[in-house]
């Protein structure tokens, strides 16, 4: 296992060398540069800036002061938040979004699973058709036509939550924005644990376990459950990298301070440095995320260990 | 690139010789009351975007002064009221919808040319070339792709069309490409391919005429699947104001104004966003009961 592992993380550096040359070659090929929209510099002043930011050197030695930065957890300086490194950004954001992004997924491993269960459980039945159609519209609202809405209802309607802001933390402000990343995936998993557990159901193991005289809640839970899980964990990867694109969103819509937020305002004001160095963080964040999702898998399925 | 745009006329065209599966599946799809009322439903939709701001005396960017925020209702002409500018919020709808289900079909054929002409080359050719291709693939495909689509329009000037087809398109091609060098593999040893390489055409000819005409079906299906996932992207970036831009009205944009505006005037936040969540649902039902009509262990 710890071999697998390890050749896991060794795979993900080629990955990131592409990310990383592919956004810097993209930035700095690009027409148009970084002080274009202010008024007409001079040109002395215009050169100045630029050796500041040590964008007059050739592109191969910015390239490679980039990575060497990068290998010393450098990403430079903010080209608009004055006064700012990338990285301070970065570590000004990062632990709100993480921990939106991480408790949306465990809300919805808590909401989602549980109600694919019970829909498989009362096939046909009211409570089938209910979650299944709940299911089928969580699916379909994208989180920026959620958010608000919910907003809207519960903070504006029903006064019962705050409509948006942070206030250091207070759990009150994160009922919404947890809710609303997590209500879609939610939605995902509910869907696949029906089909799968229903599939299960049907297998000949599970008939003659019940045939040995189990008890139904045994047999649920010791024979058919586990394997009906697979797809739902197989579906976390996919699910992280929704929670965190998905984040960009929720911190817009409730105005969260992390970092997803400086992303969008980065591309905004095409502030270069920052968006290289939030898109390098999110590739990182989502590898690593789907690196766990995987680890996972193996861990309750050896034969997923091989490849 | 001549032979792709004319190769979906010429399948259409042989269509009927050898429809038997198509004709069954779209028979199956139709049997579905699901299926109908979605179909129902999105060609409605799509009629409203195409005629429904002609019928309006507004123009989606003229002011109304005597009419600012005003509420949804008949007495003023407003149908679906007004925003804080005066501007007719049902004209601004529907040329938003208009405008997203444009660029989500143009982004949607940009995906399918890259993706053909990709996978089909690396079908085709084999050996290395393919092992290049499609491990170019498998890379991209491990790209976190919103970021390389925000990296894109960060660079260009905002607001232009072209950059977001362009960047929408260029996220979208990979599943194409991966099913087209598939169904390439197999097209190739068929007989009428080495036919036609025996009669000495080119094989950019023989790609163009023989091999591509005859898997544009199952990718023409995936690409239907493709729309609404546009459709999509194309909110999600106007929504966070790196797409589309105001004044000109896109369903990501309207949600945005509405959004912040919806203490005092909710109807400009829940129009568009109804407009927007009716026609993801028209367009997912649409695609599920299609796969189903297609998936052959269904029947």
């Amino acid at each position: 296992m710890l071999s697998y592992v390890l050749r896991r993380l060794t795979g993900l550096i080629p990955t990131l060398l592409v990310i990383v040359s592919i956004s810097f070659m993209i930035l700095r090929l690009a027409p148009g540069g970084p002080f274009d929209q202010e008024q007409t510099l001079a040109p002395a002043v215009r050169a100045n800036l630029e050796r500041l930011y040590g964008l007059d050197a050739p592109l191969p030695v910015q390239f490679g002061r980039y990575l060497s930065g990068l290998a010393r957890g450098d990403f430079g300086p903010s080209l608009r938040q004055r006064d700012f490194t990338v990285r301070e950004l970065i570590a000004q954001g990062l632990p709100v979004s993480l921990t939106l992004g991480l408790a949306a997924l465990f809300l919805a491993v808590a909401l989602g699973v549980p109600a694919g269960v019970a829909a498989a459980l009362a096939r046909g039945g009211a409570a089938d058709h209910g979650i299944t159609a709940a299911a089928a519209l969580a699916l379909a609202l994208p989180s920026f036509v959620t958010g608000p809405l919910l907003a809207l209802v519960f903070a504006l309607h029903l006064h019962w939550l705050p409509v948006a802001g942070w206030q250091s933390g207070a759990p009150r402000y994160w009922v919404l924005p947890v809710l609303t990343l997590a209500l879609p995936v939610a939605a995902s998993l509910a869907r696949l644990t029906r089909a799968a557990l229903l599939e299960v159901l049907r297998a000949p193991y599970v008939r003659s376990a019940r045939a040995r005289g189990l008890s139904g809640a045994r047999v649920l839970l010791r024979h058919a459950l586990p394997p009906a899980l697979l797809p739902a964990v197989s579906y976390l990867g996919p699910a992280a990298a929704f929670v965190v694109t998905g984040s960009l969103v929720v911190e817009t819509v409730f105005g969260l301070p992390g970092s997803g937020r400086f992303l969008v305002q980065g591309a905004i004001e095409r502030d270069y440095p920052l968006v290289m160095g939030m898109v390098i963080v999110y590739a990182v964040l989502t590898l690593i995320l789907n690196l766990c999702a995987d680890l996972i898998y193996g861990w309750i399925d050896p034969r997923a260990r091989s490849v | 690139m001549a032979g792709s745009i004319r190769a979906p006329a010429r399948s259409e065209a042989e269509a009927p010789a050898r429809a038997g599966p198509w004709h069954e599946a779209a028979q199956r799809l139709l049997a579905r009351r699901g299926a109908r009322v979605a179909l129902f439903g999105l060609a409605l939709l799509v009629l409203l975007a195409l005629l429904g701001p002609s019928l309006s005396p507004w123009a989606p960017e003229s002011l109304d002064w005597q009419h600012l925020a005003r509420a949804p209702g008949f007495a003023a002409g407003h149908w679906f009221g007004t925003d804080r500018l005066g501007r007719d919020l049902y004209v601004r709808t529907l040329s938003g919808l208009r405008l997203s289900l444009l660029i989500s079909v143009l982004a949607t054929l940009v995906s399918l040319l890259i993706g053909i002409a990709w996978g089909a080359l690396a079908g085709y050719a084999g050996a290395r070339t393919d092992a290049l291709l499609m491990r170019t693939v498998d890379v991209l495909y491990a790209l976190p792709y919103l970021f390389i689509v925000i990296i894109l329009t960060t660079l260009f000037p905002r607001g232009s069309l072209a950059v977001l087809l362009v960047a929408l398109g260029a996220v979208g091609w990979l599943t194409t490409a991966r099913i087209v060098r598939a169904e390439t593999l197999i097209l190739r040893r068929r007989a009428f391919v080495t036919a036609a390489r025996a009669t000495g055409l080119t094989p950019l000819a023989v790609l163009t005429r023989h091999v591509v005409p005859n898997l544009l079906g199952p990718v023409l299906v995936y690409a239907t699947l493709t729309v609404p996932q546009m459709i999509l992207f194309e909110s999600f970036l106007s929504f966070l104001g790196l797409g589309v831009q105001e004044p000109r009205a896109s369903l990501g944009n309207l949600i945005l104004v509405g959004a912040q505006e919806m203490e005092s005037a909710a109807w400009l936040l829940l129009i568009p966003a109804g407009g927007l969540v009716l026609l993801l649902v028209c367009l997912n039902f649409l695609g599920d009961a299609l796969r189903d009509a297609l998936d052959p262990r269904e029947h």
